[in-house]
């Protein structure tokens, strides 16, 4: 992080979950005082960068810092959202801010969870293009409103803020596919270019895949890329019942 | 089992044997590339990732991929892209690697096309594609040309889920977040493997391979203000040199005319493709003055001056006076939608400005490395023997940024990068794999071998006194910054190389405070410093050495270019902390050499 040049500093009262398992003790919930720019707003990842200067030993994920990567998922202040394009002015609240790690998957360390399950979820939709058509050395053609049905779908980061803000996905994260493997299921779904659509449904079509979505729409909330999973659902859902008709 | 941690040392005679047929250091988009290819041929093989592979930095490349696929133009020319991409080296790229770039690419793009990536489209339902700078018809004389194939301003995201989607279709396994520390070469300097750690449980191992490809991406972080991901730290740079290999033309560093003023966050050239442009605090289009013909589209290194120029002699915007203004307003929202969404969202974060109703406020920012690990077309690891001619490493490839295969020489082209990455990093794969078919024959590593390569990190994991890494980083980022900027000179160059030389003391007595085992982000941060630090050296000796101009290396005291002397690449290594030269290639094998002349736009 780029050291903040500023005249004026104020105090933010940060508190960060830590846990590490292999000493054995519990969980807690750890309190700090951090000097902070008063006349700029920085970003929470920032905020995260300026409370490990005070101690190195706190363990979170970060790469691009620009909301592009999807490492930096965490729950701040009670909501999901990446620490590197939340503003401190976004979130904080009577100067405190609470950093935990997203709920509902095992913790590793501190704001490090475990990503396996979700990363399973999304290997099972075959997250890629199948296609029959025979390679000429050529694209694929697609009309422009093809392309364009790809935005909104396309630009997921994977950073798990959704799926795991969806009490569907915490009670079944085996069986239900949860809000971001499903926007991906829905991106084949709707690819020109892709040759196995009926396949893609048939996989879906069982009682917890897609069906255990209740339309709560937290991951709508969430999504720091502003993307619509409950939308995808939703028109898998459609497919699936005309389907059956 | 041997665990990092605990304040112990690691030795050769504990420390397991993972065994691969090849191993891939990095899952951006040259790693994945190589990846993709060594799956589909049934070897066994590892991607190492210290980030899950999606998160590597590929995924921040915004405006596109350069290629004669001939879309927006049916007549265009992979010749053509080849002059442009030599005469945007400043005459130093080696012009074997670029032909076989500039050739090989279309089929490669076609590929990916195939593979999925969703490419915006034209109305002919072809794949769209941009104006960029440094591009031209007809051997710079038939003006702009459009060559970028864009997934609108999201390109790297597209083509690194598509290649990460490609891997999992493949089989290809993945070594997630693994921190590749050091190379395991043997007594005849052939790569064995690397010493590698999990990162979640602290294990470390010796992951022995008969193939070890370097695709460990960049090292924008030697700079305190850097378009790059906070994980660009030359990890693979920095073991290269630490196992006594060559490095080449570090002094070649590209500072994107448009970061994000105060933040660093990139603003695509596809920006200025689309018909932005720069002004100055006057509201002048400035860059009409300094290249009248491709104004906006000149090559990087020429805009970045120009605008550094602009606001050294006064005419920068701003309270402090200190950057520029990317204008956009004229395009109108619905393009800024269609063609630029992400560069609208970064503004509103990081700028809290919106570019279709008010100028982004951007300066020049360190942004990719034309130097690094030379490489042949084959990704084979070039060095350089005591009499000055090459020698290859055995069972070594690097591809990527973290190659120099040479096809930027002194100056990339945008666009030219996501090209380099896929093209390289598939040759790399190919010829692994054709190595394979005629059988490797590479001597196991002796003891002392394995524990040579374990002396850095046992440096850390047993430092008991000493400063905080994150403490000496900034002090390097500082005179890095300060020093071998957009304009050198000899005496701050050297003053700066003083300096380096302070904070290397300082960082070989560095204190690694926690020793725990488990996901240690500040070990990690730690062993990327010492990377860094080799990068931020040789980048100084190498500049400071360089008496010229030429491309992105701008010399107050040589402010000419002296193709005489310095037609050539810049080698370096550790050991002596001296540079030599190596010839440039000026033997393509379809086309004929472009031979040097003033590169004007």
């Amino acid at each position: 992080m780029n050291s903040i040049a500023t005249e004026q500093i104020s105090t933010l009262k940060i508190s960060i979950y830590r846990y590490d398992p292999d000493t054995g003790n519990k969980p807690f919930m750890q309190e700090m005082d951090i000097d902070i720019p008063s006349d700029k707003d920085i970003m929470v990842l920032d905020a995260l960068h300026l409370a490990k200067e005070q101690d190195p030993s706190i363990s979170f994920r970060r790469s691009c810092r620009e909301g592009v990567c999807g490492s930096d998922g965490m729950n701040i202040n009670g909501k999901n959202g990446l620490g590197c394009i939340t503003p401190l002015s976004e979130v904080v609240k009577k100067n405190k801010l609470e950093i935990r790690p997203l709920p509902g998957l095992p913790v590793v360390k501190d704001l490090i969870v475990d990503m396996t399950q979700f990363v399973d979820q999304y290997k099972k939709i075959r997250p890629y293009l199948i296609s029959d058509k025979e390679d000429n050395g050529k694209e694929i053609p697609q009309t422009v409103e093809d392309r364009d049905k790809l935005d909104g779908l396309y630009e997921c980061i994977l950073c798990g803020c959704c799926s795991t803000a969806c009490p569907s996905f915490w009670w079944n994260p085996d069986k239900f596919l949860g809000p971001a493997a499903l926007l991906q299921a829905y991106r084949f779904i709707s690819d020109s270019r892709d040759t196995a659509r009926e396949e893609r449904l048939d996989q879906l079509e069982d009682a917890f895949s897609v069906f255990r979505c209740h339309g709560i729409m937290n991951c709508v909330s969430v999504c720091p890329k502003g993307l619509n999973p409950t939308k995808a659902i939703n028109e898998i859902k459609k497919m699936l019942v005309k389907r059956a008709l | 089992m041997a665990m990092n941690g605990n304040g112990k040392a690691l030795d050769a005679n504990s420390l397991p044997v993972k065994e691969y047929d090849g191993i891939i250091i990095g899952g951006g988009g040259s790693g994945l590339m190589s990846s993709l290819q060594l799956a589909q041929s049934g070897m066994n093989t590892a991607v190492i990732s210290k980030v899950f592979p999606t998160r590597s930095h590929t995924v921040s490349a915004q405006g596109g991929i350069t290629c004669a696929i001939a879309s927006a133009d049916p007549n265009d020319d992979w010749r053509w892209h080849m002059y442009d991409t030599v005469k945007g080296s400043d005459f130093i790229g080696d012009q074997d690697s670029i032909e076989y770039m500039c050739q090989e690419g279309p089929a490669t793009v076609f590929e990916l096309e195939n593979m999925g990536l969703p490419f915006s489209r034209t109305e002919e339902g072809k794949i769209y594609q941009r104006a960029f700078g440094g591009q031209s018809k007809d051997y710079g004389k038939g003006g702009q040309a459009e060559r970028t194939c864009a997934a609108a301003d999201r390109t790297g995201h597209a083509l690194l889920h598509t290649l990460y989607q490609a891997n999992v279709k493949a089989g290809t396994n993945f070594l997630s977040e693994w921190f590749a520390v050091d190379l395991v070469l043997n007594s005849e300097n052939q790569a064995t493997g690397v010493i590698a750690f999990e990162i979640e449980s602290g294990e470390a191992y010796f992951l022995k391979a008969k193939a070890t490809v370097l695709a460990t991406g960049g090292a924008g972080r030697i700079y305190k203000s850097t378009t790059n991901a906070l994980i660009n730290t030359g990890d693979g740079t920095g073991m290269a040199l630490r196992a006594g290999l060559a490095v080449q033309d570090m002094e070649m560093w590209q500072f994107h005319p448009t970061g994000i003023h105060g933040a660093g966050t990139l603003v695509t050239e596809g920006c200025r493709g689309e018909g932005g442009y720069l002004i100055n605090k006057d509201g002048e289009r400035f860059m009409e003055r300094y290249a009248p013909n491709a104004k906006d589209l000149a090559s990087r290194d020429v805009v970045a001056r120009s605008m550094m120029l602009e606001i050294i002699e006064g005419r920068g915007c701003g309270p402090e006076a200190d950057h520029c203004f990317l204008k956009l307003d004229h395009l109108g929202a619905d393009l800024l939608h269609k063609r630029l969404p992400g560069i609208t969202e970064l503004s509103k974060t990081f700028a809290g400005i919106d570019p279709a109703e008010h100028p982004i406020p951007v300066v020049p920012t360190c942004h990719y490395a034309m130097g690094g690990i030379p490489t042949n077309v084959n990704g084979q690891v070039i060095t350089q023997k005591a009499d000055g001619s090459d020698s290859l490493v055995e069972g070594l490839y690097a591809a990527g940024e973290a190659a120099c295969v040479s096809v930027h020489g002194g100056n990339r082209l945008g666009g030219n990068s996501l090209l380099d990455l896929v093209v390289f990093g598939r040759s790399a794969g190919l010829h692994i794999e054709e190595s394979f078919k005629q059988g490797i024959d590479i001597k196991d590593p002796s003891k002392e071998d394995i524990n040579k390569a374990l002396r850095n990190i046992n440096r850390v994991n047993i430092s008991s006194d000493g400063e905080n890494a994150s403490v000496i980083k900034k002090d390097l980022q500082e005179i890095m910054q300060t020093s071998f900027g957009v304009f050198r000179r000899e005496d701050n160059m050297e003053s700066g190389i003083k300096v380096i030389e302070e904070i290397r003391a300082r960082a070989e007595s560095l204190h690694l405070a926690d020793k725990s085992s488990r996901f240690n982000t500040a070990r990690i941060e730690a062993l990327e410093l010492l990377n860094l630090l080799e990068v931020a050296e040789a980048t100084a000796i190498s500049a400071n050495e360089r008496k010229e101009s030429r491309g992105a290396h701008s010399r107050d005291d040589f402010p000419d270019r002296d193709d005489e002397n310095w037609l050539k690449h810049s080698i370096y290594f550790k050991g002596n902390k001296e540079i030599s030269k190596r010839d440039v290639n000026f033997r393509p094998k379809i086309v004929q050499a472009f031979q040097p002349f003033a590169r004007t736009y």
